[in-house]
């Protein structure tokens, strides 16, 4: 369950791919290959072998406000897939998330007992470092949020935190994410001007490049389509099945059908508890719970 | 009883009609009354040189030590002030949590400061100056001008950053990014605040006459450091219309004029300002 | 590998570091400025015990008679002045501002708001001693020439009354945008409500709108009110300054704040001057600050129960 080899593994996996023991994928490209079509990032390179990435929520309680949310969630999440969580509204889905990369107790009144290990690290440990942990989680809201900045910066923004200050590597950077989630196109003329300017869809989309370029190695998407038209919600969804060849992403939905089409595995939640956890195939063809059986042919929402 | 009700109706909306007219019937009337006494008193002498030896007696010279020295004051307190609030503004909304008792007793601080009189500053400040050994200074009215606008600089400000969306602070946290890192974020979110609360500041600061006016004298020249006197716009305005001579009270609606016009000119510099900045804005 | 790991904690470390120190800085600068009120009220209270130790409490506030020379400070003249200056001035712009902002929130077209906000917004930011000036030259010379003879004999216009007026057009616009956002609180379901039941508009503002906000508009008075009395320069161009229990409107009078600026500075010399004008800053501040915190705290609790 645990993998303290883990990051060592990738940096492992690095080193024999000639990339060297702490060059990213972007150092390698500055000097080589880049030329007219776009090159793959480490990502790529590392999970053939790698040991898997991995999510361990443990007996989590939290409760807001002395109400409680979340009740002895225990739950694995696998890399390289996509899992739903999905769940009548009110039933802690959201929070679950959030509880993923400690946003939640940033809010006062909030108690949190129980682990969460990210490939092996204690979230909730007294003297947890944060912020590298928060790197490794994109995180897609609800409604798009774009930084109050231009195209370009929205993806600088990260990799300046993380100290690349490079002008080309951060031209490339953009360039690349921007490729990957077939924003280039449409912005690439306008890539100074504010991004508060685009369409709700491109913003969304904005949003996933913009968590991609730290890379991270899980995506949480929180209901990430639901303020979307139907043809953004399906070029994000298609993105996300592009890309769960490289990351694990979790996605809360409100739309059963959403994880009928692009889940693997699905967790359904009820009253802050998790009903039943498995493959989607398993789930949805026949779950073994009553209760999930009642969701699913909608005798309650 | 039905028709008593429309006529209420009726009336009040007349009443109402009437009172936003009169607001105008102020606006206008202060306008005119001080660009027209003003005006007959202006000339580029006014607003080009320093008093002259008979300038009190209504001979040549001009207001530009008051000018200057209101600039030099509104200018470094302005500076000041932006660099205390922002931090402050910064830290109340993002390092404390939204209920946090730090914060609510320091926004009622500064509630209670921004109410409080300037001449209630003024003499606390020349109390200190005194207690010091200072004596009424350029300095003075820019410690007592900065102590004045600080709690307008920073309620403005966090009008504006208590809006700050949440999802906008977690988008950057979920980067990876500190709090601390989060201020470039924040900053440009709260850019048109920030622009506004400033010329607030600066329009509240320039006009303050109460508060100067024992800390940082009055002299017809312009001050060359930091301990001289210097004169201010408001204060030109009151000593010259306190003189019985007319030519210099006329002197005082110049003075009055170029002030206003300053302020004016503040206040629309504001509404361009706060427009550009909004463009980077997430609603 | 290793040296990767270690070279990320360290840069991270880093960070983490200016994180820490930036936050420690802030709230050290938080703190500065919220003891600038402490500091403020411990100073004026030091600097008036001298005064205090000379004279009761009560003989200071209720005494009329004020010779500094033989060393008589009594500050109801002044107390009185600054009430009846700031009462004038509430009295009128309290109905002026109220029914504005119902018109502003209520009754009017975008365009209407669109001209009236700058308008306020002007009024705002005047200067006080511009509005001074404005006392002088035009509400003046009208209560000499065309008020004051249809009710005395003679007045030259410095007057409790003008001093009155200046600083009601001087507190307008604070009441009516104090008053707009209290309004603009009230959930558009609860006047739907109203009106749905066939009430008119004013009705649905009479019943609904000022019965929900009254405590509301008792906090934006209240702190209105504390704004008004410390209001100087414009008020000591036209009050007169004379050193009197105002008898009618036309009397001239001298508030509080016009004393502290026209004297303070000057025969500091004379035993226990300064700490008499220091008393009067004492005064006011006290007042501010008890009408501040409670008008605050009562408009803070509106805002909550809203959101």
């Amino acid at each position: 369950m645990i993998h303290p080899m883990k990051q060592e593994n990738r940096d492992f996996m690095r080193h024999i791919l000639f990339l060297g023991k702490n060059s990213k994928w972007y150092d390698r490209a500055d000097s080589s290959e880049l030329k007219g079509s776009f090159f793959r990032p480490n990502q790529k390179f590392c999970v053939e072998h790698a040991q898997r990435s991995n999510i361990v929520v443990d007996h989590l309680n939290v409760t807001i406000q002395d109400n409680p949310i979340l009740k002895e969630v225990s739950v694995e999440i696998p890399d390289r897939k996509i899992t739903c969580i999905i769940g009548p509204s009110g039933c802690g889905k959201s929070t679950l998330l959030k509880s993923l990369n400690r946003l939640l107790d940033m809010n006062e009144d909030v108690h949190i007992s129980g682990s969460v290990l990210v490939d092996g690290e204690e979230l909730y440990a007294p003297d947890v470092e944060i912020t590298h942990i928060r790197r490794k989680m994109g995180l897609l809201s609800q409604r798009p949020c774009p930084l109050p900045m231009s195209i370009y910066d929205n993806i600088a923004y990260g990799c300046r935190i993380h100290g690349i200050r490079n002008r080309k590597k951060l031209n490339m950077i953009v360039r690349y994410y921007l490729q990957a989630v077939g924003l280039w196109d449409e912005v690439k003329d306008r890539l100074h001007t504010p991004a508060s300017r685009m369409s709700i869809g491109q913003q969304q989309r904005l949003c996933l490049a913009r968590g991609l370029a730290v890379e991270p190695h899980f995506i949480l998407a929180d209901e990430a389509t639901s303020a979307l038209d139907p043809i953004s919600s399906k070029t994000i969804e298609d993105l996300f099945l592009k890309l769960k060849e490289e990351y694990a992403i979790v996605l809360v939905t409100h739309t059963l059908r959403q994880a009928l089409r692009i889940a693997d595995y699905v967790i359904f939640m009820y009253m802050g508890e998790i009903v039943e956890a498995g493959p989607a195939e398993q789930i949805f063809k026949n779950p073994r719970q009553e209760l999930t059986q009642k969701y699913l042919t909608g005798v309650f929402s | 009883m039905m028709k008593l009700k429309f006529f209420e109706e009726k009336a009040m909306k007349g009443v109402m009609l009437i009172t936003t007219l009169l607001v105008f019937l102020f606006v206008g009337s202060i306008l005119y009354t001080i660009i027209r006494n003003g005006w007959r008193a202006m000339s580029w002498d006014m607003i080009f040189s320093l008093p002259g030896g008979g300038f009190y007696i209504g001979k040549e010279g001009g207001l530009l030590n008051a000018i200057v020295g209101s600039l030099y004051i509104v200018g470094a307190s302005t500076v000041l002030g932006l660099i205390v609030s922002i931090p402050v503004v910064f830290y109340l909304n993002v390092y404390l949590k939204k209920k946090s008792k730090l914060a609510s007793v320091a926004r009622l601080a500064y509630d209670v400061l921004f109410g409080i009189p300037s001449i209630v500053y003024g003499a606390f400040a020349f109390t200190i100056m005194v207690y010091f050994g200072l004596k009424s200074s350029l300095a003075g009215g820019i410690i007592v001008i900065t102590l004045l606008i600080i709690p307008i600089f920073i309620r403005s400000m966090d009008e504006i950053a208590r809006q700050l969306p949440s999802d906008l602070l977690n988008a950057s946290y979920s980067l990876g990014a500190t709090r601390y890192e989060t201020i470039r974020v924040v900053i440009r979110q709260i850019a048109p605040g920030i622009a506004t609360a400033t010329l607030l500041s600066i329009g509240r600061a320039i006009g303050d006459a109460a508060a100067v006016l024992f800390t940082a004298g009055y002299t017809d020249n312009i001050p060359t450091s930091l301990g001289q006197p210097a004169a201010t716009l408001p204060l030109a305005v009151f000593f010259q219309l306190s003189s019985p001579i007319p030519a210099v009270q006329e002197r005082a609606y110049a003075a009055a004029l170029i002030l206003t016009i300053l302020v004016l000119i503040l206040s629309i510099l504001g509404r361009i300002i706060t427009n550009r900045f909004s463009k980077n804005r997430i609603q | 590998m290793k040296a990767g790991a270690k070279i990320g904690m360290k840069t991270s470390k880093i960070r983490l570091f200016k994180d820490k120190t930036a936050g420690s800085v802030m709230w050290i600068f938080t703190w500065l400025s919220v003891l600038l009120v402490v500091l403020m009220g411990i100073g004026l209270i030091l600097k008036s015990l001298p005064i205090l130790h000379d004279k009761s409490l009560w003989e200071l506030l209720s005494g009329a008679k004020w010779k500094p020379m033989r060393g008589d400070f009594g500050f109801l003249p002044f107390i009185m002045g600054t009430l009846w200056v700031t009462a004038i001035a509430i009295l009128w712009t309290f109905p002026v501002s109220l029914f504005t902002a119902i018109f502003l929130t209520e009754n009017s077209k975008r365009w209407v708001k669109k001209v009236v906000f700058p308008a306020l917004d002007i009024l705002a930011g005047i200067p006080s001693v511009v509005y001074g000036v404005w006392g002088i030259l035009v509400v003046l010379p009208w209560i000499s020439d065309s008020l004051a003879p249809h009710f005395v004999e003679y007045s030259t216009g410095y007057s409790t009354l003008a001093a009155g007026i200046v600083l009601g057009v001087m507190i307008l616009p604070l009441l009516i945008s104090l008053f707009v956002e209290l309004f603009s609180c009230v959930s558009v379901e609860l006047r739907e409500a109203s009106l749905a039941l066939g009430a008119t508009r004013w009705q649905t503002t009479k019943y609904v709108l000022l019965r929900k906000t009254f405590p509301g508009i008792v906090a934006s008075v209240t702190l209105a009110i504390s704004r008004a009395m410390g209001e100087t320069i414009a008020v000591l161009m036209v009050c007169g300054n004379i050193v009197q229990l105002p008898t009618s409107l036309f009397d001239g009078c001298y508030p509080l704040p016009a004393l502290i600026a026209n004297n303070y500075g000057e025969m500091l010399s004379l035993p226990l001057y300064e700490s008499a004008l220091m008393f009067a800053a004492l005064i006011l501040f006290a007042v501010v600050f008890v009408f501040n915190v409670i008008s605050r705290l009562i408009l803070r609790k509106i805002e909550q129960n809203v959101s």
